[in-house]
């Protein structure tokens, strides 16, 4: 596999042509924020926050599933792409119910780390207020619609690690939502394992476990290293769901 | 089916039609069966069988004649006289003193010079309302398949894209990707399989020339898809049509069908070494599934949501095999390509986008239907020559193009060449080809609404921008209208458009802003006359 050089915001790197220019910014310690990608997980492009700028290209292309050529030049970090990124994460906090003091991920949140970092001051887009469905029929879990941001990182993880498919996305537009199996109570769900992966890589506190109380829950992400092994080595139980 | 057999089937028709002495030809697609063409077909047929004229009549039932808003159209062959808005007392008028006496009836007539007719050039539509789209022996009669047959007997694969690409021929889905360079791409690709895909999933709010098409010369489309199939080394095709079309479907199924069992589709097709085989697939109505990837993802039985390209399709396409994907249209130019050689399609139109295209004319315009014109002709031979311009009392104002993805074109650029190019500067794109002319009594806030509201229940909900900004730009929009908007909602709707058109992940979201930035571009004083003043804070002097 040839070894690849190009710059990214101005920094020489290099990287094989199999890595996403994403994989290979993180390599050199540049930063690039991302939401629906997850270390393991099959890329979608979906959240758009890894855009970049390649000079010679008019599109914003995504970092996570953009692959490098030879003596590419990528910017990450020009003012352009700093203003859509906040107002990406300006649309995710109008589009659900994202109350931090009440959350029990607070201070343990992606999405509010996320809204620090893009210097996300006041959210000038007017706030749906959905009104979703809470489902804790689960004896350990709690999926809030209301919270979530859509990544599909937890039908990914079931699909594609734990390889039962519980999760699916139903509807379309911004109506659609997370369901289980045929969009049933996630406590009837007979393909659920109760394995809790999705639990684990839920960004925001739409997928929590059950006994939380607010600013309690944590995820623990330690397992993730394993989903990469399992990559790696190819131990996968289905094809990665968005592989075609 | 050899070429000999092709040709004297084809004969054996022409031979079989002009032994009539009176052919009326109704047409029954959508649009003119939704006003009643159905009775007036089955009145025809109960005056035949009346008069025991079976040997001299012969009803047939066709695809689109054009003026769709004047429907049922009637054309008496061969004299060819056209009548319009035939109704049961108009048809028995007709069979009467026209097919029986032989006297055209005035009252009905069409006048084949208006324009409308006269400044239309036919390439795609030439068998459209001409030949009965349920009968191969037909199309045949009228050269189907002939390019074909020449082209499996005399071209190599090589030379057929060679052909389409010396044509010029560009994409008729909207973007205007040329045509026989993705075909050379497909054909280089590398894979155990290929496929060809007929894209048929016309969404966009006004348009119908892929269903006119579909219903009025299905045989045309799987000809253009075979050659496709021959030229890049493809063995399976799929059509996948939206379900909102039954009619068209009914049809293409009879059409496959047929050519399955002439040997013009299938295995050894024609006594060659080609092998292709075309199924349906059935659209369940979601709009981005006519997006290239989130159409191949539901072909393979998955939701509809699309992918980041690359890889394109023609590289990784379905099951990850190279796949050819292009629309009715593009696929309905292939035959007349082969057939007439690419110098006389070049010759037509503009040197950078040759050819014909069809558009839908819809919206305040007195001539509503089917056209199809050279490319590059002026907007305003369009409105007001071919469409007959805008009703009594009220003057043009804007014409929509590309539907939702596409924008307005106000009355000062009326004299734009139509071609993909000159649409693009103003704002606009080609699209598909519908085209909805707006008069003085449109307000323009409210069409960008709409089409944005038609976004917002369109998006699939895969990436932010497009499921969530759209919400934003169609709330802001209604805010205007409503007159509670400030400058400042102003502002932030023009920055909420430019952000979803860049970031968005597909076509679909990239495209949705285009009627409100276009609709700002050209008559921002309509937004502006809706906004509240903003406040200034002003200090007595003391």
């Amino acid at each position: 596999m040839p070894v690849i050089t190009f710059t990214i915001n101005g920094v020489p790197v290099s990287g094989q042509q199999s890595e996403s220019i994403l994989e290979i910014a993180r390599q050199h310690d540049i930063r690039i924020p991302t939401l629906c990608h997850l270390d393991g997980l099959s890329d979608v492009g979906a959240c758009r926050l890894c855009l970049m700028e390649i000079e010679g290209t008019s599109k914003l292309l995504p970092a996570c599933s953009t692959y490098p050529s030879e003596n590419m030049v990528v910017r990450t970090d020009t003012d352009k792409l700093k203003r859509y990124r906040r107002t990406i994460i300006e649309l995710l906090a109008a589009e659900g119910n994202h109350q931090c003091a009440v959350c029990v991920v607070n201070n343990n949140c992606e999405l509010q780390n996320l809204a620090y970092e893009v210097g996300l001051e006041h959210v000038r887009a007017q706030y749906l207020f959905p009104k979703k469905e809470l489902d804790a029929t689960h004896p350990d879990y709690i999926i809030d619609r209301n919270r979530c941001v859509l990544c599909t990182r937890c039908v990914r993880v079931c699909h594609e690690v734990e390889g039962a498919h519980v999760w699916d996305i139903a509807n379309r537009g911004i109506n659609c939502e997370i369901v289980a199996d045929m969009n049933q109570p996630w406590g009837t769900s007979e393909s659920c394992t109760s394995c809790g992966k999705c639990v684990l890589v839920c960004p925001v506190g739409a997928l929590i476990e059950k006994g939380a109380t607010v600013s309690e829950m944590e995820k623990h992400r330690a397992f993730l290293p394993y989903i990469m092994t399992a990559r790696t080595k190819q131990e996968w139980i289905a094809r990665a769901i968005e592989e075609d | 089916m050899t070429i000999e057999e092709l040709e004297e089937r084809a004969a054996s028709e022409q031979q079989r039609q002009a032994e009539f002495k009176k052919r009326v030809l109704t047409c029954t697609a959508a649009g003119c069966v939704s006003c009643g063409a159905g009775k007036v077909v089955g009145h025809f047929r109960a005056q035949v069988k009346e008069r025991n004229l079976a040997k001299e009549v012969e009803v047939v039932e066709t695809g689109c004649m054009g003026l769709c808003g004047s429907g049922p159209l009637v054309r008496v062959a061969p004299d060819e006289t056209m009548y319009k808005n035939v109704d049961l007392e108009a048809a028995h008028q007709i069979f009467d003193e026209h097919v029986v006496g032989g006297k055209p009836v005035a009252a009905y007539a069409v006048d084949p010079k208006m324009p409308f007719f006269t400044r239309q050039v036919k390439v795609v539509l030439e068998n459209c309302g001409r030949i009965d789209a349920e009968k191969i022996e037909a199309s045949m009669a009228a050269g189907g398949y002939e390019a074909l047959a020449r082209a499996l007997t005399e071209m190599k694969p090589e030379e057929v894209i060679e052909e389409v690409r010396k044509a010029g021929l560009r994409g008729r889905g909207g973007a205007g990707y040329p045509t026989g360079l993705k075909w050379s791409i497909v054909r280089k690709a590398q894979g155990d399989q290929k496929y060809v895909v007929c894209n048929a999933d016309e969404g966009d709010p006004g348009a119908f020339m892929d269903r006119s098409v579909l219903e009025g010369d299905p045989h045309r489309v799987l000809e253009g898809m075979a050659i496709a199939g021959y030229a890049t080394g493809a063995s399976q095709g799929y059509i996948y049509i939206r379900a909102e079309y039954p009619l068209a479907i009914e049809r293409l199924k009879t059409a496959i069908k047929q050519a399955e069992r002439a040997g013009l589709l299938g295995n050894r097709i024609m006594d060659s070494a080609l092998s292709f085989r075309i199924d349906l697939r059935i659209g369940a109505g979601a709009f981005v599934c006519g997006e290239e990837t989130a159409l191949m993802r539901s072909i393979q039985g998955r939701r509809g949501r699309p992918r980041p390209r690359p890889p394109y399709p023609s590289e990784k396409g379905l099951w990850g095999m190279p796949t050819l994907i292009n629309n009715v249209e593009t696929y309905a130019n292939i035959a007349p390509i082969i057939r007439n050689g690419s110098a006389w399609f070049a010759a037509m139109g503009t040197p950078k986008s040759p050819g014909t295209k069809v558009f839908a004319l819809a919206g305040k315009i007195c001539n509503t239907g089917l056209i199809e014109v050279p490319m590059g002709v002026p907007l305003r031979e369009i409105i007001e020559e071919i469409g007959g311009g805008t009703p009594e009392g009220t003057t043009f104002k804007a014409a929509q193009t590309g539907g939702p993805s596409g924008g307005c074109i106000p009355a000062e650029h009326l004299d734009l060449p139509v071609d993909y190019e000159s649409l693009q500067l103003v704002g606009s794109i080609m699209g598909s080809g519908g085209m909805i002319v707006m008069d003085s009594t449109s307000n323009m806030v409210d069409v960008a609404k709409f089409f944005m509201d038609f976004s917002v229940d369109e998006s699939c909900g895969k990436c932010v921008p497009c499921r969530s900004g759209t919400k934003q730009i169609a709330l802001l929009l209604e805010k205007i209208r409503s007159g509670q908007a400030t400058p400042d909602d102003l502002a932030l709707l023009e920055e909420l458009c430019v952000m979803v058109k860049e970031t968005s992940l597909c076509g679909l979201g990239q495209s949705a802003p285009n009627p409100v930035l276009s609709t700002l571009r050209f008559f921002r004083k309509e937004y502006v006359d809706l906004l509240i003043p903003k406040l200034v804070y002003e200090p007595h002097e003391a």
